[in-house]
């Protein structure tokens, strides 16, 4: 028998991901964001999320997407990852479903542009719907930004 | 009971009694015929000894005992203190703590502790030969009356009306033959002798663990009687094989301090008395006994009220915590009621601010701890630094009852070891050196604490060698860390700060004492994750001083709130040294690098703009800019921003584990408006 699992569903663009609920903190409203200089280009910059500040990661640009408006829909997905606490911008989070484990497939090479490796895998919801699962792990792994950003130079 | 409850607090008092143990030896070693000195390392192992026994760690409890054995002795004037003793008693000392370290990690305490007990045992065994009898039996007597069983307060009642209605209260104890087979038949025997003629009021280890034969050789008892002491005594030695029997009449003044003292070492009584028990036959108990009794333990139950309370750093912090919450909301109150302009709410709000700031600093000064808690482990430490040397070193504390955050007061000790060793190692000279340099034998090492303004400066300065630019340069280039064209523009700080560059040693040969790997690289990286800075100062031949400068507090900080363009910047005031207009002419162009004048001489002055790259303001682009002159130890700097906001106090937090170390940042603060505020690293703007 097979776990299931609920899941965080947030769009970026048309795509739609999924992250365990077990990794997400609280979905809030996008608010004010005190710019870092001198940092990745994707962290957008620190918030402060009733008294701890907070990095916030624009996911599409974690994934090298092209960058849009914040609009109504825009949220902020609060994820604690080994023992870091971060904020990812992502376009909506809006939906909260089961998945049963034995639905995700591996991932596919290339997804939407976005490299296998922050993939943990594809749920097949239902013949239109395909669900991204994130490998949150990978997303934060600082080590290959750096490598990443001294091959971009 | 259930101990661990009270684990911590043992633990913290055992620390505590360590520390004041070493303190006390070394005190004792520099006058060693200062009996008071004595009495209150008796005192202090002795509680150590209860509290042991208590929790129930008897290796612990036994060694503390032994370690009495000889302090008693000594303070009875009948062991003079001899360097071995001392050696062997602080080897003991060192057992304790690793015991006491080993429950801290969670372990039991057991250590074996054999060798150090032998040479305690042979400590006083040898001066025992070399009495005579009546003054072992004193002692012998005084160390047993410590060991004592645990009265409740209507077994306490019932002996001292029993003496104040004339009967005879004794206190016994019986040693059985470690031979003896059956135990606890001779144990039968022995009370039912005294049954016949008076009434045991309690016994250690109780009548039904004696029935079971649950007890080792000893027992001792509360009695009462009519019977004459002595010949009770011989009656109790008639019986077959008995060790030894011990007779002491108590009065009502010995009787109340022998149960007060004995609190707590109730389980010790019959461990240690086994370990105490000498094979040759014991001298027979004088009748001065009973007065030497009374007098022992009227020495130990004394100790002042404390008027202090333990707490937990963790709630401190959470306390901590909540208080900077309310310093935001202050902060954010102030400002709406300046905007809604309602008389009384002003009012209001200026009150509670000003009872906040008081309560701001009453929740600082909590937090506030005596450098001493460190600086106390330092003297033993150079004592046998100093030893292991051969070297003869003098170690003078100033200022330890200077306060300091708890959180930095529990990171700096490390790198305060090492600057020690590193000053007892490589700065003072062996003996031979010293005289041949017309220096006096004994060298000096200060260790100071005090205030300056913002700051907290720890000094340590040896009156050794000293630092040779050209010892250090030489090494420098081996290294690679330097070029010889880079060293001849250095001034000799700079040259001396290259000692803190990683992997840098310049010990000719390691020794035990420094060189295991940890360079003064670490050391300094820890004092700059503090906030702090370390610079040194040296005169060759002379002596050398490394200076720690650290900040009095990391949770609470008064900063320069600024603004350029858009954003809002917190600077700390600690390191600001003037705020300025300056006319955009008066910008002078060195080597392509901005630099002003101030105060006589050029000064860089650095475009927060373009570092930052802030999209929305270029000084540049205006007639004036302001700036703030920054400084770094002697080195300033000026930074260009747009406006002043104002001075503040801000609450430090951490930037979180996922952004690396930013240059340029040490944490972001929340303004009043709920916005964050990036705090500036002055001293990653000077190089």
């Amino acid at each position: 028998m097979e776990e299931d699992i609920k899941v965080i569903v947030f769009k970026l663009g048309e795509e739609e991901y999924g992250i365990e609920v077990d990794k997400v903190q609280t979905i809030e409203r996008m608010m004010p964001v005190t710019r870092v200089p001198k940092t990745y280009t994707f962290v957008k910059g620190v918030v402060n999320l009733r008294g701890i500040v907070i990095p916030i990661i624009d996911l599409r640009g974690r994934f090298a997407l092209p960058e849009v408006e914040y609009t109504e829909n825009t949220r902020i997905i609060i994820v604690v990852v080994n023992d870091m606490e971060v904020g990812f911008i992502v376009d909506s989070a809006n939906d909260v479903i089961d998945l049963n484990i034995g639905q995700i497939e591996s991932p596919p090479e290339v997804v939407g542009g976005i490299k296998a490796k922050y993939l943990q895998g594809v749920a097949k919801i239902s013949d239109e719907r395909l669900l991204i699962m994130l490998d949150l792990v990978e997303v934060l792994n600082k080590n290959e930004i750096i490598q990443l950003e001294s091959i971009e130079g | 009971m259930d101990m661990n409850q009270y684990l911590s607090m043992f633990i913290d008092e055992s620390n505590d009694h360590l520390q004041s143990l070493n303190e006390k030896m070394l005190e004792l070693e520099a006058s060693p015929s200062d009996l008071s000195i004595v009495q209150v390392i008796f005192r202090s192992a002795h509680t150590l000894k209860g509290m042991a026994a208590t929790m129930g760690y008897e290796d612990l409890a036994s060694l503390t005992h032994q370690m009495e054995n000889v302090l008693d002795l000594v303070r009875n004037e009948k062991l003079a203190m001899q360097d071995f003793i001392f050696d062997t008693l602080f080897k003991s000392l060192d057992a304790l703590e690793s015991m006491v370290q080993d429950i801290t990690d969670g372990g039991s305490g057991k250590a074996d502790v054999s060798a150090i007990v032998t040479s305690l045992q042979a400590i006083v065994r040898g001066e025992n030969l070399s009495t005579n009898v009546t003054s072992t039996s004193e002692s012998e007597a005084s160390a047993t009356a410590n060991n004592d069983i645990q009265l409740d307060e209507f077994q306490y009642s019932v002996l001292d009306q029993s003496i104040a209605e004339g009967h005879r209260v004794l206190y016994i104890e019986i040693f059985i033959r470690e031979d003896c087979q059956l135990k606890a038949v001779r144990a039968y025997m022995a009370f039912d002798l005294l049954e016949r003629s008076g009434e045991i009021i309690k016994s250690n280890p109780s009548v039904q663990d004696i029935e079971q034969g649950e007890f080792e050789q000893g027992i001792s008892l509360y009695y009462i009687t009519q019977e004459d002491p002595e010949e009770l005594r011989q009656r109790i030695l008639n019986l077959s094989e008995m060790d030894k029997v011990k007779v002491i009449e108590m009065d009502q003044e010995s009787l109340k301090l022998m149960s007060e003292m004995a609190a707590g070492i109730a389980e010790v009584a019959v461990t240690s008395e086994v370990v105490s028990v000498d094979p040759k036959p014991m001298p027979t108990p004088t009748p001065d006994v009973k007065s030497a009794a009374p007098k022992e333990p009227g020495k130990v139950n004394v100790g002042t009220p404390s008027r202090t309370i333990r707490v937990d750093i963790e709630r401190l912090d959470v306390l901590m915590n909540l208080f900077s919450e309310l310093l935001i909301d202050r902060v954010r109150l102030e400002q709406l009621a300046s905007e809604a302009r309602n008389t009384a709410l002003t009012e209001t709000v200026e009150h509670m601010s000003r009872v906040s700031s008081d309560l701001q600093n009453i929740v600082l000064k909590l937090r506030m701890v005596p450098v001493d808690t460190v600086f106390n482990r330092f003297p033993r430490m150079v004592r046998d630094l100093a030893k292991s040397l051969d070297k003869k070193i003098d170690l003078v504390i100033t200022g330890a009852d200077t306060e300091l955050d708890r959180t930095v007061i529990d990171e700096i000790g490390d790198p305060l070891v090492h600057l020690i060793r590193n000053a007892v190692d490589h700065g003072i000279e062996p003996v031979a050196d010293r005289l041949a340099a017309g220096k006096p034998e004994v060298g000096v090492v200060n260790l100071r604490a005090f205030h300056s303004g913002n700051h907290v400066f720890i000094e340590i300065e040896e009156d050794g060698r000293g630092i040779y630019r050209e010892n250090v340069l030489k090494s420098a280039f081996k290294k690679g860390v330097v070029t010889e064209a880079q060293a001849a523009n250095m001034s000799d700080e700079e040259v001396f700060q290259l000692l803190f560059a990683p992997g840098f040693s310049t010990a000719e040969k390691i020794s035990d004492v420094s060189g295991r790997g940890v360079g003064l690289d670490v050391v300094k990286a820890k004092i700059t994750s503090l906030g702090g800075h370390v610079t040194i100062i040296s005169t060759p031949g002379k002596g050398t001083n490394f200076s720690v400068q650290l900040p009095l507090t990391l949770s609470i900080i008064a900063a320069m709130l600024v603004k350029i363009g858009s954003e809002k910047y917190a600077i700390p005031l600690a390191s600001i040294v003037e705020t300025a207009i300056l006319q955009n002419n008066q910008v002078r162009t060195v080597h392509g690098n901005k630099m002003i004048e101030f105060r006589g001489s050029h000064i860089p002055l650095i475009s927060l703009s373009r570092l930052f790259d802030i999209p929305d303001f270029d000084e540049s682009q205006e007639q004036e800019t302001e700036i703030i002159v920054i400084r770094k130890g002697e080195r300033l700097a000026a930074l260009a921003i747009d406006e002043f906001i104002g001075q503040s106090e801000i609450v430090l937090k951490s930037l979180g584990a996922y952004l690396p170390q930013i240059q340029g940042f040490s944490g972001a603060t929340i303004l009043g408006d709920g916005q964050v505020a990036l705090i500036l690293d002055p001293n990653a703007f000077i190089k």
